[in-house]
């Protein structure tokens, strides 16, 4: 499985760096999100530091969705689910080589979307180590959630309109932890609730999805 | 079943005047409980409001046993996919009410028709994820297909629940500075009040029930049809084979 | 000696659609069969049934000593099946594509490649760029590579000159030689019955056999 795993990680990466959909696509779309935001907010009165960290990973959210689309799309023709059904590949390894292509992706998204933010909106970073720990567990989540859903979706022609309409309130949750998170490694500021439950939740959600997904990826890829 | 012609029977007769019963009693109580200083009239939406949400997590519920029971290879049968689905389509229309009846509730005592409260938001997202269940099951293909996925999301969906809502109550109840008007006016109430929002609860059930039955017959109905037009399109390619 | 093929009575459901009605069939080791028939008839259905990819819901279905009506995935790793649309990454070059699906079956990648004609030019350009015809190359070669016992094809000369043509019976001739069973389902019908053993009509979703002599 892990050995399948890797060859389909490769395989999606590859494919990403040959047709640059990330690079040309996502990654300024991703940008133009922050842009937008500062328009139509207030660029005094530090609106934007504030809600910095929920404009950050709604930013990530709608990325996401594209680059999740693009994933799911790479392994729906026709031709090429046959082909991934004949070649003998654990469908396990499959979904975790695509959740690991598509994290991988959205890792290199955050970057650029943090250097962003820092930039456009004036933020200071603080708190590192929490802000790392949220993005690793709310990429990979966000990844599983994605992949197993895309799956879900696939081979359907209206897969591109009911994708967004499954996942958006199934990742929500990731939304308000991972914002509320955040906030508090820059801010430092004493919450109700700890930095360590919003993380927690994060992982809950990640796990879940990983093992559902692992379990459920070989049937759902199955029926023609 | 007793007649093809309508999908009543004893059973749905029964049940329904039951229902209409609870539902007349919670209605008479509900209008009989006095008023409160802060809700005026609206406080009488407690008879009707938690049973509808209550309703909703029922026909979640159900949607949930349903699918695991027709994905498990031992009792997998058609019956199951049909009263998911019917299920779901209940949930939407449960879910939705809340969402008005909560929305009217709260109007007078916060003055804005929605607030991002916990509940009202966890049912706000639980009605994106029952229409995205109804949409998978929307898209034509193999029935078999279609009962798998749909299956898969639902038992997603019932995953995804528990963690919306931590997610939702560390949110809203725990969210610094803003101080929301409490939505649970259950907190200070005599016992008329508990009494009307219990019978509610009862008649809220007796309906789903009563809808659910109804609903699935009909569903059942729609899937024979289906079947017996398969047999006719066996047939018919058989005779087409001969014409060769 | 077991037959590589053996129907009787398969149906297959496309949705509602009953692709195959009752189908029977049956092929011995090494032969090299045609399926005839009008568009819509069942035969690509039927290949991809005895692929594994379709669930055979009523019938008996035994494909190289596989049961396809109780586990179908157990047949796939030895077939190797030819689909109108090429099982091929657009944006990956020829070269990735193979080695890709050849990595995934764990096979070796060998001269499949050239064995197939596709021009040693051709394997580092992207598949998205490839003509119709070089594209059933590639995807010929990614058959070749699985060194499957049975060969399910689906209109393998439909968009190829006509070299391209006569590499494809070379490939079928090379396959059957060696012991290799081959289904053809084709429309080019003077071509394929000089390649076949026998020829059977799909019609209707089932399979009778041709009245007429196969030249």
């Amino acid at each position: 499985m892990w050995r399948d795993a890797a060859l389909v990680a490769g395989r999606d990466l590859r494919l990403e760096l040959r047709s640059r959909v990330g690079m040309n696509q996502v990654a300024p779309f991703a940008v133009l999100v922050l842009v937008l935001f500062a328009f139509a907010l207030d660029t005094e009165g530090g609106v934007l530091q504030r809600t910095a960290p929920g404009l950050f990973w709604v930013a990530v959210l709608l990325s996401a969705l594209l680059a999740i689309q693009r994933s799911a799309g790479l392994d729906a023709p026709d031709g090429v689910r046959d082909a991934l059904r004949l070649s003998g590949l654990d469908p396990a390894g499959v979904f975790l080589g695509k959740v690991a292509a598509v994290a991988v992706q959205l890792a290199a998204l955050e970057v650029l979307l943090g250097v962003g933010v820092v930039v456009l909106y004036d933020v200071e970073l603080g708190g590192l180590w929490t802000l790392l720990a949220t993005a690793v567990t709310a990429t990979v989540g966000l990844a599983a959630a994605g992949t197993l859903y895309g799956v879900l979706a696939a081979g359907l022609r209206v897969r591109e309109t009911l994708l967004p309409l499954l996942l958006l309130p199934v990742v929500a949750p990731v939304l308000i932890a991972a914002t509320r998170a955040s906030e508090a490694a820059l801010e430092g500021v004493a919450l109700d609730v700890a930095p360590a439950d919003w993380l927690r939740l994060l992982v809950v959600f990640a796990v879940i999805y990983v093992a559902f997904g692992v379990a459920a990826y070989g049937p759902l890829l199955e029926e023609a | 079943m007793s007649s093809r012609s309508t999908t009543s029977s004893a059973l749905t007769l029964t049940l329904g005047l039951a229902a209409l019963v609870a539902l007349g009693t919670t209605v008479a109580l509900g209008l009989s409980l006095p008023q409160t200083v802060e809700q005026a009239h609206y406080s009488k939406l407690i008879a009707i409001h938690p049973g509808l949400a209550w309703a909703s997590y029922v026909s979640f519920g159900v949607t949930a046993v349903a699918s695991a029971l027709w994905l498990l290879p031992r009792t997998r049968s058609r019956t199951w996919d049909l009263i998911a689905g019917s299920a779901a389509e209940l949930g939407v229309l449960f879910t939705a009410l809340t969402l008005v009846t909560g929305s009217i509730w709260g109007r007078p005592t916060w003055g804005v028709w929605w607030v991002w409260d916990a509940r009202l938001t966890l049912s706000a997202l639980m009605l994106a994820l029952y229409l995205g269940y109804l949409a998978l099951r929307r898209v034509p293909g193999d029935p078999d297909v279609t009962a798998r996925r749909s299956a898969v999301a639902a038992l997603l969906a019932v995953l995804v629940v528990p963690v919306n809502h931590f997610a939702v109550e560390w949110w809203r109840t725990l969210h610094q500075g803003r101080s929301l008007a409490q939505m649970t006016p259950q907190d200070d109430l005599d016992g008329e009040f508990i009494g009307a929002m219990l019978v509610g609860f009862l008649a809220m059930t007796l309906v789903f029930c009563w809808l659910l039955v109804h609903r699935y017959r009909v569903a059942r109905l729609e899937a024979d049809v289906e079947d017996e037009a398969l047999d006719v399109a066996l047939a018919e390619r058989r005779r087409e084979a001969e014409r060769v | 000696m077991d037959p590589a093929v053996h129907l009787r009575g398969a149906v297959c459901l496309l949705g509602r659609f009953p692709a195959l009605a009752g189908a029977d069939l049956d092929v011995d080791p090494g032969e090299v069969v045609l399926l005839r028939g009008p568009n819509g008839a069942g035969k690509t259905t039927l290949l991809r049934a005895l692929a594994g990819l379709l669930p055979v819901t009523r019938g008996e279905a035994v494909v190289l000593g596989h049961d396809l009506v109780r586990d179908r995935k157990a047949v796939r790793p030895h077939v190797g099946y030819l689909g109108h649309s090429p099982g091929l990454y657009d944006d990956l070059t020829v070269r990735d594509n193979l080695r890709f699906w050849a990595r995934a079956g764990r096979h070796e990648l060998g001269d499949a490649l050239d064995r197939a004609g596709v021009d040693a030019r051709l394997h580092g350009v992207q598949v998205a760029r490839l003509s119709a015809g070089q594209r059933r190359r590639v995807a010929l070669a990614a058959l070749l590579v699985r060194r499957p016992r049975l060969w399910l094809l689906d209109e393998p000369h439909a968009a190829l000159d006509a070299p391209g043509r006569d590499l494809v019976d070379g490939l079928v001739r090379d396959a059957a030689a060696g012991g290799a069973t081959v289904l053809v389902a084709s429309h080019e019908l003077d071509r394929a019955r000089s390649l076949a053993d026998r020829a059977v009509v799909v019609a209707g979703g089932t399979v009778e056999p041709e009245a007429a002599n196969v030249a």
